[in-house]
């Protein structure tokens, strides 16, 4: 399969009252196309910093990041906000919909900095919203969906610019149960059609929905292989 | 992208239109202002610069009290001024004041002036009846007179006057032409005045010289070289001597009355443009404010995708948008303004395109500057800081 990320030695350190902190020390990591990872961690661990890094939203203090093939230290802020835009498709716990635009619209967003026609644009979003099961729902405003609903539509943004990785943080977290497990359903639907997903969760019920776990702890990474048998 | 831009800003301020129109408001007052301020001026300056045109901008005036030597002007040096290029006539003036008689009825006091025929070419609407004096009359000092309307009612009531004498001076005229009833500003009424040849008031009034003197242009553009020339004559006719002579050149003087109001105008615009710059300080206000209240939003779009362009150009589009808009409405109002104040005022009401375009300049540059900051204070976000603030 091919290889769509690899990190080599990745540190990021911050600094907080002038004294240096590092968060991840010297993970390695690689990831071919079609997978679904669960990077596992309490707060404070470094999941979130790593998801941030994946994500191209901030770069590594050191060491490779390269994703399909492209060495992200190398890129300016335009560059990494086009390379966040072709992708990486972000699901955030807390949906983050603008709460003024219908769920189409909402879908719509990436496909507008990523320069498409509004006829080329509603077609995407109409065919992805349809995809996640809401073809009734897309005039909605956020308000007027229930919290899966909602989800649905974050994951449908997320995908309608058929990125890389579907990068998820929390993706159940303000979620019910019921409503979650439906959730990640659509996830392992959606990677069995072969969209590489990397999940980022405290819940380690969450986590053993992907065939690979990465727990992280203090910045470390250890890599864990699921037993079938424990889903 | 644009456009999309253009949608995103459009459809912000639509979402909260009260704020938005608070924010405009400062716009709004301040091109209002600067508006209606330089509409008002620049039509009490067109209609007191059109009064004066019609009292003749191409009228040069000269008056020549001379030197103890030498009192006015002569019959030689009128003649040598009248071969001064780019003049069209000159109407020299003897004014004197004694009495007149016609059948026993006496005016002591009226005003006796003698003019010539280009007095009354340049404004034929001088003459209420008969006929004017011409240049017959000038040549053979014919003793005729055109009367004053006072005087018409004063000696021929309810008859015809032209035909009848009266003596002037001791000397009869005959009448040949009444004067129209003069209300006009500045002229000074003429209603008590008679009017005769002035080479007639030259022998018969004892009048020696001639002190004052209108001179008639071509062309008004050329009025500077004219007036130079006609002092090189009077300089000569004077002997060079200082103060023996003053021009007075109606064109100069709407000259220097129209640059000062235009001085009072760009002050008066001034001060409104104040405001201007206080409402470009709102819309920056609420630039910050909306950009702080929006923290998550801008964090998402960048995740999504946007540029640190593409977040600046839409946060400066709303601000330009805000005062462009109330740019325009500032517009409506002050032309709303200065049309109820001209009315009122009695003065014209004519709108100058470049006053517009200069409001709405104006305003738009507000938006781009006041923009600017909280625009590139947006693109700046961290989106994780921006992300992580929900």
């Amino acid at each position: 399969m091919a290889e769509i990320l690899n990190m080599q030695n990745i540190c990021k350190s911050y600094y907080m009252n002038e004294e240096e902190m590092e968060i991840l020390h010297n993970v390695n990591l690689t990831i071919n196309a079609g997978e679904f990872i669960s990077i596992l961690g309490p707060s404070g661990s470094g999941k979130s910093t790593m998801m941030n890094i994946i994500g191209c939203l901030d770069v590594p203090s050191s060491g490779k990041y390269l994703l399909t093939g492209n060495d992200i230290n190398d890129l300016d802020e335009i560059d990494l906000a086009k390379v966040r835009n072709k992708e990486i498709g972000f699901v955030f716990q807390s949906f983050q919909l603008l709460p003024r635009m219908n769920a189409l619209q909402n879908v719509e967003l990436p496909l507008i900095y990523s320069g498409l026609s509004a006829s080329e644009r509603q077609r995407r979003a109409k065919a992805i919203l349809e995809r996640v099961g809401l073809s009734d729902k897309m005039r909605n405003l956020p308000n007027q969906l229930s919290g899966g609903q909602q989800q649905r539509v974050a994951i449908a943004r997320a995908l309608v610019t058929e990125p890389t990785i579907l990068l998820a943080d929390e993706p159940t977290g303000a979620l019910d149960q019921k409503t979650g497990a439906q959730v990640m359903e659509l996830f392992e639907e959606l990677n069995r059609d072969g969209r590489t997903i990397i999940m980022i969760t405290h819940d380690r019920k969450i986590a053993l929905h992907a065939k690979r776990i990465i727990n992280i702890l203090d910045g470390y990474l250890t890599e864990q292989e699921v037993q079938l048998d424990a889903i | 992208m644009l456009f999309e831009s253009i949608k995103m800003s459009w459809s912000n301020i639509i979402n909260n239109k009260l704020r938005s129109f608070l924010t405009m408001l400062g716009i709004v007052i301040g091109v209002a202002s600067i508006i209606a301020l330089v509409t008002i001026v620049q039509g009490a300056t067109n209609s007191i610069s059109d009064q004066v045109n019609s009292l003749g901008v191409n009228k040069i005036t000269i008056n020549a009290m001379g030197t103890s030597l030498k009192q006015g002007l002569t019959q030689d040096d009128i003649i040598n001024i009248s071969e001064v290029e780019n003049i069209s006539g000159i109407s020299p003036t003897i004014s004197g004041r004694t009495g007149i008689v016609f059948e026993g009825k006496v005016i002591e006091n009226a005003t006796v002036q003698g003019k010539n025929e280009v007095y009354f070419n340049t404004d034929t609407s001088l003459l209420k009846s008969g006929r004017t004096i011409n240049i017959l009359d000038i040549e053979s000092k014919n003793q005729v007179a055109v009367i004053g309307s006072d005087i018409v009612q004063e000696f021929y009531y309810g008859e015809d006057p032209v035909g009848k004498e009266l003596m002037i001076n001791g000397t009869t005229y005959t009448v040949i032409g009444t004067l129209a009833g003069s209300d006009g500003l500045g002229i000074g009424s003429n209603n008590d005045t008679v009017i005769i040849p002035y080479t007639t008031a030259l022998r018969n009034l004892g009048v020696k010289n001639i002190i004052s003197l209108d001179v008639y242009l071509e062309d008004t553009n050329l009025a500077d070289d004219t007036v130079t020339n006609i002092k090189g004559v009077l300089n000569q006719a004077f002997n060079y001597k200082e103060d023996a002579y003053t021009i007075f050149n109606m064109g100069d003087m709407i000259d220097t009355f129209q640059s000062m109001m235009s001085m009072m105008s760009l002050l008066l615009a001034g001060i409104a443009g104040i405001s201007l710059v206080v409402g470009g300080i709102g819309i920056m206000n609420m630039m910050l404010v909306s950009i702080t209240e929006r923290t998550t939003e801008i964090g998402l779009r960048k995740a999504l995708g946007a540029t640190p362009n593409r977040i600046q150009l839409q946060f400066i589009i709303e601000s330009i948008f805000l005062s462009i808009i109330g740019g325009f409405i500032g517009l409506l109002l002050g032309c709303l303004i200065a049309y109820v104040a001209a009315n009122l005022i009695g003065i014209g009401f004519s709108i100058s395109i470049s006053i517009i375009m200069l409001a709405v300049g104006f305003s738009a540059a507000v938006g781009i500057v006041f923009g600017y900051m909280p625009a590139r204070k947006a693109s700046k976000l961290n989106p994780i800081d921006a992300l992580r603030s929900a």
